[in-house]
């Protein structure tokens, strides 16, 4: 152990090796591990005002968790039919965003890649980045704007003749699942895009020369190729989607909640951050356990999403 | 089922470059044709324009006396057997062999069926199974032409599909392939830049050069009867000696060099004698055409002193510096068990008779 942490300094040298393992002590220890350990901590305990912290009234439960899942202690129903309902619909929500995200980012990622030739292909991935430069909120509320009923995208469609009467995008949530498709493209393209941009050409072209039509190609050598790619993109897409607040508070209808903004609630407007603690964690686990689930029925490996 | 291949006034350009130059070409039905030239040739090019990924700026391609205009790639009787090979890496091997079919929409078991018949013809039965990654380059080699030979093509391309190998192995894939394309019997078209590959399989070779087919011929003609100063200079060693011609009589003609006169061939192209008197010749005499003359009288004799000589077991490599020419010239004999016949720096008298001489007019000669 000792010659391996020679080695290591041998290598690197005193400062950068310093530099390095501090880096990721203090990367991993104070800004990921901590704070969620904080947050487990808070989710099993009592809720109390922060003075009582650490006095004798702050003592472990499991109250937060039956909240969630049984209702209030008064509550007839067998379970929390609103808090999970809502859970189970962000979830939901989130995989049909992902599934819009892959649909249009595989496309675009492949056309960047194997298709569009020096300056026209710089010109996309330029068009691509700078959007995101606008801030979340005013890109949110911009959206809004749009999709209300006396915005551009409703007059657009009357006069075309497509509507009589403007539509309700917000209530129906369309605009929402549109700010959510489009916050994570970029999330979504650039992984898909390094994959398949590691394809060898000659095997696209094999396949076309062995008589295969387009959808045959993608489906049996550039997707099966690209795997590891789709793969990092959705899970960055779907636990994002599911722990979004800002695009769910503007853009969401008024009878659809995220569950995220039950967590805002709890922490925020009822000052219970234990309770507030225990959602959060709840959804974290749930979207961790169900992204290596979906990763272990296609086929993929922890590792290969590195690549 | 075997196609012939006709290439008509084909001409290929990307911008101002011209990678192929008016071509014309008339590969038979189930010969094995090649295309030999150096990189940059235009061999590629026009591999690309037969197997449909390309299509010419001006002039035909037809197959099986078909016109191939507007017909992709994967609409066209060809298959084409990629440099690296392009094997699919995440399919098995049989999957691999299998997917032409898996195309056609041929079902499951039939499928393996027809792979395993093909895993049979390239000897490696019951691989089929295996990843493509965990066979060796030779074997990969293998499955790529069975890959290729399940599309049950007319025409077969291969573009230097052996240029990964090492030498052994190359020098037998090439046995190999011959085989291959005498038992299924279809038109194979062979792109190489080693002049050993085109020589030892093809029926009949093209050489090329900066897009323009020098010389269509087998491969016996090419290399005794090169009829440009390219050719003679690309296909196998050559000694050229530069000069202008004085005499022309009957298949012969003198060509007066620096250092001395030369007689040698006067080669045909297109039925016609290339060199009249007067002009200007170069005159290509292979290393093992020369002689040491010792006693023996020859028609072109040569003044030479003994620069240094190298020992390859089969043969001896002896280089000469000649009278009259600046560049250095080689000569080869056979080993016949004598050793060192003539030391390092002696002069001797070198020569070889008009038979073996090829006299061309003066042009562009390979890069070395």
């Amino acid at each position: 152990m000792s010659s391996y942490w020679q080695d290591y300094f041998k290598k690197n040298g005193l400062a950068l090796g310093l530099f390095m393992l501090l880096a990721v002590l203090i990367w991993t220890l104070v800004m990921i591990i901590l704070p969620q350990l904080y947050m487990m901590d808070f989710s099993f305990r009592a809720n109390v005002p922060p003075p009582q912290w650490g006095s004798e009234t702050h003592v472990y439960t499991l109250e937060h968790y039956r909240y969630l899942i049984y209702g209030n202690v008064n509550s007839t129903d067998a379970i929390n039919y609103i808090d999970l309902g809502v859970f189970g619909r962000t979830i939901l929500a989130s995989i049909f965003v992902t599934l819009i995200d892959v649909c249009l980012c595989y496309p675009v990622a492949y056309y960047l890649a194997h298709v569009a030739k020096g300056g026209w292909g710089r010109l996309m991935v330029m068009s691509l980045i700078i959007p995101f430069w606008v801030n979340e909120l005013l890109r949110a509320f911009a959206f809004k704007v749009m999709f209300g009923t006396g915005g551009v995208i409703n007059d657009v469609l009357i006069a075309l003749g497509i509507l009589d009467q403007p539509y309700d995008f917000i209530r129906e949530n369309t605009a929402l699942y549109s700010g959510l498709v489009y916050a994570y493209i970029l999330l979504m393209i650039f992984p898909i895009y390094n994959a398949v941009e590691s394809l060898d050409k000659n095997q696209i072209e094999a396949a076309r020369d062995m008589g295969s039509p387009w959808w045959r190609i993608h489906w049996r050598v550039v997707i099966p190729h690209a795997k590891p790619g789709i793969t990092s993109g959705c899970t960055m897409v779907f636990m994002l989607t599911a722990g979004a607040l800002a695009a769910p508070q503007i853009l969401g209808g008024p009878s659809s909640l995220w569950f995220t903004q039950l967590v805002y609630k709890w922490f925020n407007n009822s000052a219970n951050w234990a309770r507030g603690s225990a959602y959060a964690l709840v959804l974290l686990i749930l979207c961790i356990v169900f992204v290596l689930l979906m990763m272990r029925f296609f086929k993929v490996k922890l590792g290969e999403i590195a690549k | 089922m075997s196609a012939d291949v006709k290439l008509e006034d084909v001409w290929i350009r990307f911008g101002e470059f011209v990678a192929a130059r008016e071509v014309n070409i008339h590969i038979q039905e189930g010969e094995f044709f090649s295309f030999l030239g150096p990189s940059g040739c235009g061999k590629t090019t026009l591999l690309r324009a037969v197997s449909g990924f390309l299509s010419p700026s001006e002039g035909k391609v037809l197959i099986g006396g078909n016109d191939m205009a507007g017909i992709g790639p994967n609409k066209r009787p060809t298959a084409l057997i990629f440099q690296n090979l392009a094997l699919f890496p995440l399919m098995k091997v049989w999957e691999n062999i299998a997917f032409a079919l898996e195309v056609k929409g041929v079902g499951k078991a039939e499928r393996r069926k027809r792979a395993d018949e093909l895993l049979e013809l390239i000897a490696l039965p019951d691989q089929g199974d295996k990843m493509v990654n965990e066979l060796s380059g030779g074997q990969k080699q293998r499955v790529a032409i069975a890959r290729a030979l399940a599309a049950e093509p007319d025409v077969l391309l291969l573009d230097e599909p052996l240029s990964a190998l090492d030498l052994k192995l190359r020098q037998h894939m090439r046995t190999e392939l011959r085989e291959i394309q005498q038992r299924v019997g279809i038109t194979f078209i062979y792109i190489t830049h080693d002049q050993g590959e085109a020589l030892t399989m093809s029926d009949h070779v093209a050489v090329m050069s900066q897009g323009v087919i020098e010389q269509v011929s087998d491969g016996n003609t090419i290399y005794n009867a090169p009829e440009s100063s390219f050719v003679a200079s690309f296909v196998g060693e050559n000694n050229h000696f530069a000069g202008t011609v004085t005499h022309v009589d009957s298949d012969f003609v003198v060509v007066d060099t620096p250092s001395g006169s030369l007689r040698a061939r006067n080669i045909k192209r297109d039925g016609q004698e290339q060199l009249q008197s007067g002009d200007e010749a170069m005159v290509f005499i292979r290393p093992e055409s020369l002689q040491f003359c010792d006693n023996q009288s020859f028609d072109n004799t040569l003044n030479a002193m003994v620069e240094r000589q190298e020992f390859e077991g089969n043969f001896w490599h002896v280089f000469l510096d000649v009278e009259g020419s600046s560049r250095t010239v080689s000569l080869s004999m056979v080993n016949d068990g004598s050793s060192v016949v003539h030391e390092v720096g002696t002069s001797a008298k070198i020569g070889c008779n008009a038979a073996l001489a090829v006299a061309l007019p003066a042009g562009s000669l390979a890069a070395e």
